[in-house]
């Protein structure tokens, strides 16, 4: 059983994304969440233990900053019972953070935890948020965005997480590109690359899963530059501005994630379960 | 006015606020909103140097007398601009009005402008008010909150068309300045609320217009910094850059600061304290000490002594018609404040 607001394979955007369409993100690596849910996953066995309880946590990323919700800081405990009965609990950095991916964020460790074997029951509570009884109250009954905000949101978040990833896909071009061009290489040279041609790295492979996600080529012959919108590789003379604008959105992430791990830090002392500095 | 290695600096504290966020003022049964903005403008005070940071008792509600010690005694401000937030759903009195801001400016001659709000979600009563804002106060620009929550609703986008009868009104009252502030709620809550394109819309319809986008499109930096190279009206107000990063995460600071410099220009980009969220002094001092931390900034655009003159208050000035006397005035050599034409277009 998937939510209504959350099963949808939505992330791809139909325009040049062959064979879009895979599991909504959660974050890469996750055990596909279409068969558990509340009352129907596994229950023999035991409780998962509370490090099976961190890494599936350590799957739901922030969308807007493209970081495990776990190294931000955002998971204020996470603990389950013998009988198997999940509880988390989330927190943000302001009172106002968006209450659209503050949705996203608690649907998505709903989803993590109540799929991993041996969880009974998940309760997943957002804490000192202005919509905190709206998001709470809409992901317990899985009753989806639109739903859950009653008269305030025409659409479910799909779009949005899409506009996202495409921003974590251009961040991550930097990534990559970055130690490539400080190589020695000219961008008009990384349009000739394809993701095969660069060496392994956690850049690399992160940005494979964000293109992934949205259904864009992440194979080892797909062009390391590409437009996030129709995946096609990107113009010659297109090149410097696309890799600019991959410099300038990377920062924007960055320094948001700095000012947000800032605020957070002033707002509550004490560290989050798997809580990491920046890098 | 800042003086430093025989350079004098003219400055313009072009975003500044004097606000009563005390329970006193906190609307009946929006308690924990009210209590919920101030306290998350209290976490932004956080980021400064911990010499700096108030109480949240001090932080809700500071004295008339600790705003002019703060900001012009020791803050180094010659001129201010205050900017608005009404907020009125959760602040009885609202948070920061025009005529709170005036009562308080009158005493103080030559020391303030103010500028004024509108809302498009009020209506006819609300371009009536406006008219009356702007023939009271004078006002050359008016503080946009998009995300303001006004009857149920959850923020306006600045291309309705409700939005553009108020920006016509405005100019035809003489507003020369649009600051926007982007915020995190706005209708429907499906979009993203920071998205900036709607101020693109508008910058390309009313080119008479200045649109200051504060916090520099803060989050989407990225977003406001592309829309703002093909726009020639559109400015990057600094505040929030200088006080949340240039302390707390300085290499944030420089690659922002890289980033602001390669696509928007030093003629573009607009000194603001955001007092009382930050004191000016140390903004003022830091950024003309500031510099880039290391070799591994050099692809970036410099920004030599002319270029902190431009920021810290002579591209406002411009945009203001605030007189600068001569004293600080830019060599002839060092470019025109707020000269539309700076930005850099980026081509192949």
């Amino acid at each position: 059983m998937s939510h209504a607001r959350a099963g949808s394979p939505a992330l791809a955007d139909g325009r040049g994304a062959p064979g879009g369409g895979g599991p909504r993100s959660g974050g890469p690596g996750v055990t596909p969440r279409t068969s558990t849910g509340p009352g129907v996953g596994p229950r023999a066995g035991t409780a998962p233990r509370a490090s099976a309880l961190l890494s599936a946590l350590e799957t739901v990323r922030d969308p807007e900053l493209d970081e495990p919700i776990t190294s931000l800081g955002f998971v204020a405990s996470a603990a389950v019972s013998a009988g198997g009965d999940a509880e988390v609990r989330l927190r943000l950095p302001t009172y106002f953070c968006a209450p659209n991916f503050a949705f996203l964020m608690v649907a998505d460790a709903y989803d993590a935890v109540s799929a991993l074997p041996g969880v009974r029951k998940t309760q997943v509570l957002l804490e000192d948020h202005f919509a905190s009884d709206a998001i709470n109250g809409g992901v317990a009954a899985q009753s989806g965005f639109v739903q859950s905000f009653d008269g305030e949101a025409v659409s479910e978040l799909h779009d949005l997480r899409a506009d996202f990833l495409r921003k974590a896909v251009m961040a991550g071009t930097d990534q990559v590109c970055r130690p490539l061009l400080a190589g020695g290489a000219d961008p008009a040279r990384l349009l000739e690359l394809t993701l095969g041609d660069v060496p392994p790295s956690r850049p690399l492979r992160r940005l494979r899963e964000r293109r992934g996600e949205l259904g864009l080529p992440a194979g080892d012959d797909a062009p390391l530059v590409i437009d996030p919108v129709t995946g096609e590789r990107v113009s010659e003379q297109g090149a410097a501005l696309h890799l600019r604008r991959a410099q300038v959105t990377r920062i924007s992430i960055e320094a948001n994630g700095g000012i947000c791990r800032g605020m957070l830090r002033h707002r509550y002392d004490s560290v989050g379960l798997g809580e990491e500095e920046e890098q | 006015m800042y003086q430093k290695d025989g350079e004098k600096y003219f400055i313009v504290d072009s975003h500044m606020h004097y606000w009563n966020a005390a329970p006193d003022n906190w609307v009946e049964g929006a308690e924990q909103y009210a209590k919920g903005w101030i306290d998350c403008f209290h976490a932004y005070q956080g980021l400064g140097p911990p010499e700096t940071h108030w109480t949240i008792e001090h932080f809700q509600k500071y004295s008339e007398d600790d705003l002019m010690k703060d900001v012009f005694e020791d803050g180094h401000v010659d001129v201010a601009v205050f900017q608005p937030t009404y907020l009125k759903e959760w602040y009885k009195e609202g948070f920061n009005t025009t005529e709170r801001n005036a009562l308080m400016g009158e005493k103080h001659p030559g020391k303030f402008i103010y500028n004024t709000r509108f809302d498009p979600r009020d209506g006819d009563p609300g371009l009536e008010t406006l008219r009356r804002n702007v023939e009271r106060f004078g006002s050359k620009g008016v503080k946009l909150y998009t995300a303001e929550w006004n009857n149920g609703s959850r923020g306006y986008k600045l291309s309705d068309p409700g939005a553009y009868r108020f920006l016509e009104a405005a100019q035809e009252l003489g507003i020369k300045n649009i600051h926007v502030h982007k915020g995190p709620t706005i209708w429907p809550l499906d979009k993203d609320a920071f998205d900036v394109s709607d101020i693109d819309h508008c910058a390309t319809d009313f080119p008479d217009l200045n649109f200051i986008v504060e916090h520099v499109g803060l989050p989407r930096i990225e977003d406001f910094c592309f829309m703002a190279t093909q726009e020639p009206n559109v400015y990057a107000g600094l505040s929030v850059v200088i006080g949340g990063l240039m302390y707390a995460r300085p290499k944030f600071f420089a690659k922002v600061m890289g980033e602001l410099l390669f696509w928007v220009g030093e003629d573009k980009m607009t000194f603001g304290s955001d007092y009382g969220i930050w004191e000016p002094k140390w903004q003022v001092e830091g950024f003309v000490d500031w510099d880039y931390p290391s070799d591994e900034f050099s692809d970036y655009p410099r920004l030599g002594t002319a270029g902190k003159k431009k920021i810290l208050g002579l591209n406002a000035a411009r945009l203001y018609d605030i007189e600068v006397p001569a004293e600080f005035q830019l060599p002839a050599d060092a470019g025109t404040p707020a000269a539309q034409d700076d930005a850099v277009l980026v081509e192949d």
